[in-house]
């Protein structure tokens, strides 16, 4: 291991799902002090703290967190960005170990959205007596239902009808959709942290209540609570360690952070596509692997329309082929890029500042041959991936240590 | 005749309604909101742009309305001769069946209501061309 190569050392999610009895210091503490613990360390070791909790921006998670965990004076990065929130916290202590600031670092995403409904959606413009212009575009009410909608379905909906406009299907879309949920669903019997863990038919999942079509219930990621916390430390730091937390450290092999480049149309759908498709391809070149070389890979499917164009802006696919990348069966359990086999978030559940970490944890709980009966046997490789919209995407690429 | 307003200020109303956009001088996106400057160039110097009204479905949803009383809605992302724009499909059911991408569309415009001083609002949608 290079001096300057980044590893995760420790890494925990807790049980999503809904903690009535916990708030989110509580979820943070138990997530950070697991992962302490798994990788043999205490809050002493660490140099840095980033820490989010998207919901609650402004009250200082990482100091609050402290004030249960330890309080060591060290440096303390509060971060929001959007669902990307989880892997900014990691991506900031990445960066503060490889500027040399310290040797070990702690990331931690929390979030409480149990019952918290539909987000995004913007009502908007205070109530007058008479029409009155306001914002950026001298709106006289607010554009949810009469021009179009910010929630987060109908937007996530219209990114994947899009992607089949651009390259035309023939089939039926909703069924299509529906079957990648069906997929992720069938993952989530094998995973006990995940929020729902029920194996739904294609029938069962269009039949469920629609949402924003063609996202019934079940294809939307399930509003839930959770933390996950990541140890990470460098080479140099990881060598003075035991042979055995060495064997069990995961190395780093990219980790990258995009926001979206200006594109015709950005500004009327989110473009989710270009900065993914940037990130992975820098993700790629910094690891030295390609698409082919990936044993798993995690990514946001915040909705079943999410999923599919993922597929092809992590170039999991040729381009425009991902429907029948898809109904080939390659990204099944037993496929050729077995994606979201955690249940992905439509069924492990989005506390969406968690979310970026707990995709990594799922890819370390792999590559360390640990994951029970829903291990990806022999799996070496393995990349998350994150989106948040405004947007920021994080893609990280994970290898299972040589040792 | 009332007094009218549009629903946004790059609503064009009168004998034919459209829409406008502010086209940066250099580099040539177009915005609908207010600009401090251009996002793809960083230009600070725009001009008004008529927008086509005719165009094509790019994309669309059906949301589920769940208040009582409230019928469903089809956002679509509409290509306009190039300018990709935001609103909804109107004056046709809101089926799944009844709506193609790539389906042509054409600009209209309703009223969403007056105030209490007599002014209507007027807001924009799109309406399939048969």
């Amino acid at each position: 291991m290079a001096n300057d190569d980044i590893w995760i050392l420790g890494i925990n999610m807790t049980k999503f799902g809904k903690h009535p009895d916990k708030d989110v210091v509580d979820l943070a503490s138990e997530a950070a002090l697991a992962a302490l613990a798994d990788g043999g360390v205490t809050i002493k070791e660490i140099g840095v703290l980033a820490a989010g909790n998207l919901m609650g921006a402004a009250a200082g998670i990482g100091q609050q967190l402290q004030k249960q965990i330890g309080q060591t004076g060290i440096p303390v990065f509060n971060v929001a960005n959007a669902c990307a929130t989880g892997a900014t916290a990691l991506r900031t202590v990445i960066m503060a170990i490889k500027a040399g600031e310290c040797d070990m670092g702690l990331a931690v995403g929390v979030e409480k959205l149990s019952g918290a409904g539909m987000l995004g959606a913007g009502f908007g413009v205070a109530a007058s007596d008479e029409w009155t212009p306001s914002g950026r575009y001298g709106a006289v009410s607010g554009f949810e239902g009469k021009l179009g909608t910010d929630m987060m379905p109908g937007v996530f909906a219209q990114v994947g009808m899009e992607y089949l406009h651009q390259h035309p299907y023939d089939g039926a879309d909703f069924e299509l959709f529906a079957g990648i949920s069906a997929k992720n669903h069938f993952n989530s019997t094998m995973n006990p942290l995940a929020a729902i863990q029920k194996d739904m038919s294609v029938e069962q999942i269009m039949a469920e209540p629609m949402i924003a079509y063609p996202n019934t219930r079940a294809m939307c990621s399930a509003n839930s609570d959770g933390a996950a916390a990541a140890v990470v430390v460098s080479g140099a730091k990881l060598r003075t360690l035991s042979k055995e937390q060495q064997k069990r450290a995961v190395k780093v092999s990219a980790s990258v952070l995009t926001s979206d480049p200006y594109q015709e149309a950005c500004q009327i759908l989110p473009d989710v596509n270009t900065l993914t498709r940037v990130a992975a391809k820098q993700a790629y070149e910094l690891a030295g692997v390609g698409p082919d070389d990936l044993d798993l890979v995690e990514l946001h499917d915040c909705f079943a329309t999410a999923e599919l164009v993922h597929y092809d802006n992590l170039m999991l696919c040729s381009e425009g082929n991902a429907v029948d990348f898809f109904l080939s069966g390659a990204t099944t359990r037993d496929g050729k890029t077995p994606v979201n086999v955690s249940g992905g978030l439509e069924s492990k559940g989005h506390p969406i500042a968690a979310t970026g970490i707990a995709n990594i944890w799922e890819i370390c709980y792999h590559l360390r041959g640990e994951a029970g009966p829903r291990q990806i046997e022999g799996a070496k490789v393995g990349l998350a991936h994150v989106i948040g919209l405004g947007s920021a995407c994080g893609v990280h690429i994970l290898e299972k240590s040589g040792l | 005749m009332a007094q009218q307003i549009p629903m946004v200020d790059y609503l064009v109303l009168g004998d034919s309604p459209h829409l406008v956009a502010n086209e940066c001088t250099d580099c040539g996106a177009k915005f609908f909101d207010r600009r401090n400057a251009c996002a793809s160039c960083g230009g600070t110097s725009f001009k008004k742009t008529d927008i086509a009204t005719e165009g094509e479905i790019r994309s669309f949803t059906i949301v589920t309305a769940f208040m009582p009383g409230a019928d469903n809605y089809v956002p679509v992302v509409v290509d306009l001769g190039g300018t990709s724009v935001r609103g909804q499909l109107i004056n046709a059911p809101a089926e799944a069946a009844n709506i193609a991408l790539g389906q042509k569309v054409r600009l209209t415009t309703y009223s969403i209501g007056a105030d209490t001083a007599g002014t209507e609002a007027i807001n924009y949608g799109f309406e399939p061309v048969n």
